[in-house]
């Protein structure tokens, strides 16, 4: 008789369910005829996606103590909990803007299925407890991500950028799997805090370990320097994948390095805090600086968003109680923001069948009044400006970084910011300040698509946006009750 | 009600943005309904100025909620006597720009009122708000507006424009982004009425270096010929005569309070920089080729004349500096519609082909006349009494600053009736038709009443001058030892 451990099945519910969805969307895609097809599977990957979301907000409730299950393989607790509302809102929203988006006929429901399987994978990555379940959780939704980035093979690049993101996304893996290994082979233990108790602190053998973790972990985070594939995998990508990929996949990652590296990692916090602080900087040098010459309105946001990799990863070098509140704080406007940003590129790109540049985005902000608005209020928040989610959450960034000392990376993210704002208004400006007239395209015929899901799926991000400004104390309330989680 | 009121300045018109953001109508009636806001916005300051207790000069109307504790940020807004004067020139000329506005009927309409009105309530919130972050959030709200107004109504020369403006402003603002965190968390509050003082140069710099750009202050004006020649003439009405107080007044309001030994330290930089900023300006606008050129370095000058008033530490010279930011405020509105009008009649504005209009049109001749008068501060006039202060008052300081002052005065005067003559007088313009009308009943409605305050100011500049201090004077409001009682 094997003996089983005991499994608290309401603790994996938000996965379960998302891996749930999955299965049913892969019989939508036989057993539904082609005509219903489509949009039952939207709505199956919308359910999965607000259950999940749902059991993850009972599961936040109900966990007011951290605890760790199936032989100390998960995490209960609020600071998955927390993450797993924000991922699984996140694939809510892509799901409403993936509806419009010219999928062909074939594969529609499986898109949803890798869609909806990412977002289990990622749910369950951010509760692993050992070096099993975080490089098990890494890769599932990994290779998910690999499949939906080259998933529109008529896209031009999609296919490039499937390749591209798996090279360098499978050696990010590897290097965090060896990483693992030497980690493992000095203390013999897989549990974090096992790791931590077994006290190999300042060993060679287990520094280099934690390196390769850190650079592991970097790759999915796409900070600098392990963002190469970051502008091509998000250019190349079906635009609503890219939303969802850089919301989801941002905050999965960087949930996940704050908690290795807090809980596994205590006693070398010196060593750590200065090397994430390094690449903090790095990536908001690189990514403000590589944004400014860019014209593609992807590449741009690609860029911007390994500029807010740093800006998280200032957090995360504070490690400290007040930092772990700014990053779950700042992922919040931060996951809007992305979402929303990604999906009106996604309306532009339907209308004129083309990649969008700064160039073709002139005069958008007068033809769709509420997408232009959505957008400016999008690019505003980037920039961390007063009326969104972005200016507290950097100023949190900050005043933790302060907290701990740390007042130079106030400096180089004041910085970044002043550079960032060169490109953030650029895109306001080329949609009011320039006449359409003078844009010599075809639109792909017709008038403009109304879609009215992605511009609920805006108003949602525009809501969360503005809102997070207004309401800090409920929402760094509940930060602050997941920061309780982590040893700081 | 009182504690209310000061809330409501701030709500009315991001309201009225709302309303006029959403409402099904067309352009014309947008622009009333934002006339509309601006008009009752206008009403409750005169309700706030009324209520106001100007024999106990400590913080008033003021309202106070919890924005996120653990950081020690509040919603915290309220009004002393100078920031209740400033409130009223910021609703009234607003009004004016508005109403201008809707008058030459602005086209995408829209958009253009709701900014205008979001441009109000911030504006009013960065002069009443009492938190630094909530001063910080408001400051920085005042961008966008302007940002869009001159990139999408502005001149042929807008996009550099904007983004000259917004380069300076950006920089300046994180700076004090920088300045404001690590100086809130250092003393666990934000609350301005609560923070102590302190004695750090690099935050005194972060502070300061923001306020002369928004004022703006030699060396750091290079975004303002650009911004103030492109901008629509209403939005470089706003910039110099309200926008611009910002900057000052965060120098009264912050830089030198929190500050007061660092200030006292830097007093001669800073009385340096605003003597330059007085004869340069002064100089240019001399030598500007177009009427809202002169215009616009008679605002640099302005600012280096209220800066001087401000670093002279004395009773004098904060109660003149705060009646010259009223001042100046009407002065360059006015001067800056005027300019638009005559643009809108000649379609240029430059000196050499304008000429002789006041020949058939007595309105336009005698507005532009009694604004330029008041301008050039002729004794008797509002500016006079401002100018005289500060004078005064800098002169306690050292007699060379009033000197200084005392050129600036006169060079006033030579700008000021150069322009007056080159647009008014002399043979008439090529760019002058005869046909080009006198000022009509819509830009009478906007100009007079702003011509009406400075009138009114005239004849009682102790309205503003002697209600506006702290009970005690200065004294109390900035430290003692540093702010010296008048002689």
């Amino acid at each position: 008789m094997i003996h089983k451990p005991h499994v608290d099945w309401f603790a994996l519910s938000p996965s379960l369910a998302l891996l749930g969805a999955a299965g049913l969307l892969l019989m939508v895609a036989v057993l539904v005829p082609r005509r219903g097809r489509s949009g039952t599977a939207a709505f199956v990957g919308f359910a999965g996606f607000v259950t999940a979301f749902v059991f993850a907000i009972v599961l936040d409730a109900k966990s007011p103590h951290a605890a760790v299950l199936i032989h100390d393989t998960m995490f209960r607790d609020r600071w998955s909990a927390l993450a797993q509302v924000l991922i699984a809102g996140s694939g809510a929203v892509a799901v409403l803007f993936s509806v419009g988006e010219r999928w062909s006929e074939d594969h529609v429901a499986e898109y949803y299925a890798l869609l909806t399987a990412a977002g289990a994978g990622m749910a369950f990555f951010v509760q692993a407890a050992n070096l099993m379940t975080l490089f098990l959780g890494l890769e599932w939704f990994s290779i998910a991500l690999y499949v939906l980035t080259a998933i529109d093979i008529d896209l031009i690049g999609s296919l490039e950028a499937g390749l591209k993101y798996l090279v360098v996304g499978a050696v990010g893996s590897a290097t965090l799997l060896f990483g693992s290994a030497l980690v493992y082979g000095r203390t013999g233990q897989l549990s974090f805090d096992r790791i931590a108790a077994a006290g190999h602190a300042h060993d060679p053998m287990f520094l280099v370990g934690l390196a390769m973790i850190i650079a592991g972990l970097g790759f999915k985070s796409s900070a600098a320097p392990f963002h190469m594939w970051t502008p091509d995998a998000y250019q190349g990508a079906p635009t609503p994948v890219t939303s969802f990929m850089a919301s989801a996949t941002k905050i999965a990652a960087l949930v996940v390095a704050y908690r290795v590296l807090s809980v596994t990692f205590p006693h070398d916090h010196e060593l750590w805090r200065w090397t994430i602080a390094g690449l903090a900087c790095a990536s908001l040098a690189w990514g403000n600086i590589a944004a400014l010459v860019q014209r593609n309105v992807k590449r741009i946001l690609a860029y911007s968003s390994v500029s807010h990799a740093g800006f998280m990863l200032i957090a995360v070098a504070a490690a400290n109680q007040l930092g772990a509140r700014a990053l779950q704080y700042y992922l919040i406007p931060y996951a809007a923001l992305s979402l929303g940003a990604f999906a009106i590129v996604a309306a532009r790109e339907r209308e004129l069948g083309v990649p969008v540049t700064i160039e073709n985005l002139a005069g958008f902000g007068w033809e769709r009044p509420f997408l232009g608005v959505a957008m400016w209020t999008f690019m505003l928040g980037f920039l961390g400006f007063p009326l969104t989610g972005g200016f507290i959450g950097k100023f949190y960034v900050f005043a933790a970084a302060y907290d701990h000392g740390f007042w130079w990376l106030i400096v180089v993210g004041v910085v970044a910011t002043m550079v960032s704002a060169y490109y953030y208004l650029g895109i306001v400006r080329a949609m009011y300040f320039r006449e359409s007239a003078d844009l010599q395209l075809a639109p792909s015929g017709g008038s403009p698509p109304r879609e009215f899901l992605l511009s609920v799926g805006v108003a949602i991000c525009l809501v969360v946006t503005v809102g997070s400004f207004f309401a800090v104390q409920p929402l760094i309330d509940v930060a602050k009750a997941a920061a309780h989680s982590l040893p700081l | 009600m009182n504690a209310w009121l000061t809330t409501i300045l701030i709500l009315v018109p991001l309201g009225g943005a709302l309303l006029v953001a959403i409402a099904p109508l067309p352009g014309y009636w947008l622009g009333s309904l934002a006339t509309l806001a601006s008009l009752i916005e206008v009403g409750f300051w005169i309700t706030a100025a009324g209520r106001f207790q100007y024999g106990d000069r400590g913080l008033q109307l003021d309202q106070q909620a919890s924005w996120f504790r653990d950081l020690h940020v509040s919603y915290h807004v309220g009004q002393y006597a100078f920031s209740v004067w400033l409130v009223g020139m910021t609703v009234v000329v607003m009004a004016a720009c508005t109403i201008y506005g809707w008058w030459v009927g602005r086209t995408r309409a829209r958009l253009y009122f709701t900014l205008m009105l979001l441009l109000t309530g911030a504006i009013v919130g960065v002069f009443t708000a009492q938190d630094l972050l909530l001063f910080y959030a408001f400051f920085e709200a005042m961008l966008i507006p302007l940002y869009v107004l001159i990139g999408v109504w502005g001149g042929a020369g807008r996009m550099r424009a904007t983004l000259t403006f917004v380069v300076y402003t950006v920089v300046g603002s994180l700076l004090m982004l920088a300045a404001i965190v690590a100086y809130g968390l250092h003393e666990h509050t934000f609350d301005l009425t609560q923070l102590p003082q302190r004695s750090s140069t690099w935050l005194f710099l972060g502070f300061v270096i923001a306020f002369a750009i928004k004022a703006p202050l030699f060396p750091f004006h290079g975004w303002l010929p650009d911004a103030y020649r492109e901008a629509p003439p209403e939005v470089s009405a706003i910039l110099s005569g309200v926008v611009s107080k910002a900057g000052l007044y965060g120098l009264l309001r912050i830089a030198i309070p929190k500050f007061p030994t660092v200030a006292h330290d830097w007093r001669v930089v800073l009385l340096v920089l605003a003597s330059v900023s007085l004869v340069y300006g002064s100089l240019l606008a001399f030598r500007a080729p177009d009427f809202r050129g002169v215009v616009m370095y008679s605002s640099l000058a302005q600012s280096g004349l209220i800066v001087l008033g401000l670093f002279a530490f004395n009773n004098l010279g904060f109660d003149g500096a705060v009646l010259q930011m009223v001042n100046h405020a009407f002065i360059s509105a006015a001067l800056f519609l005027l300019a638009g009008m005559v643009e809108r009649r000649t379609s240029t504005g430059e000196l050499k082909l304008l000429g002789g209009m006041a020949r058939g049109r007595p309105l336009l001749a005698t507005v532009v006349m009694t604004t330029g008068i008041i301008a050039l501060a002729v004794p008797l006039s509002s500016s006079f009494a401002g100018e005289f202060l500060i004078l005064a008052g800098v002169f306690q300081q050292h007699w060379a600053w009033a000197v200084v002052g005392a050129t600036g005065i006169v060079l006033a005067a030579m700008y000021m009736l150069r322009a007056i003559s080159a647009v008014l007088h002399q043979d008439v313009g090529s760019a002058v038709p005869e046909s080009a009308l006198d000022l009509r009943i819509g830009e009478l409605a906007v100009v007079v009443p702003l011509v009406l305050c400075l009138v009114g100011l005239s004849a009682w500049p102790g309205l503003v001058s002697s209600h506006s201090s702290p009970a005690g004077g200065w004294t109390s409001y900035a430290p003692p030892g540093v702010v010296k009682a008048a002689k």
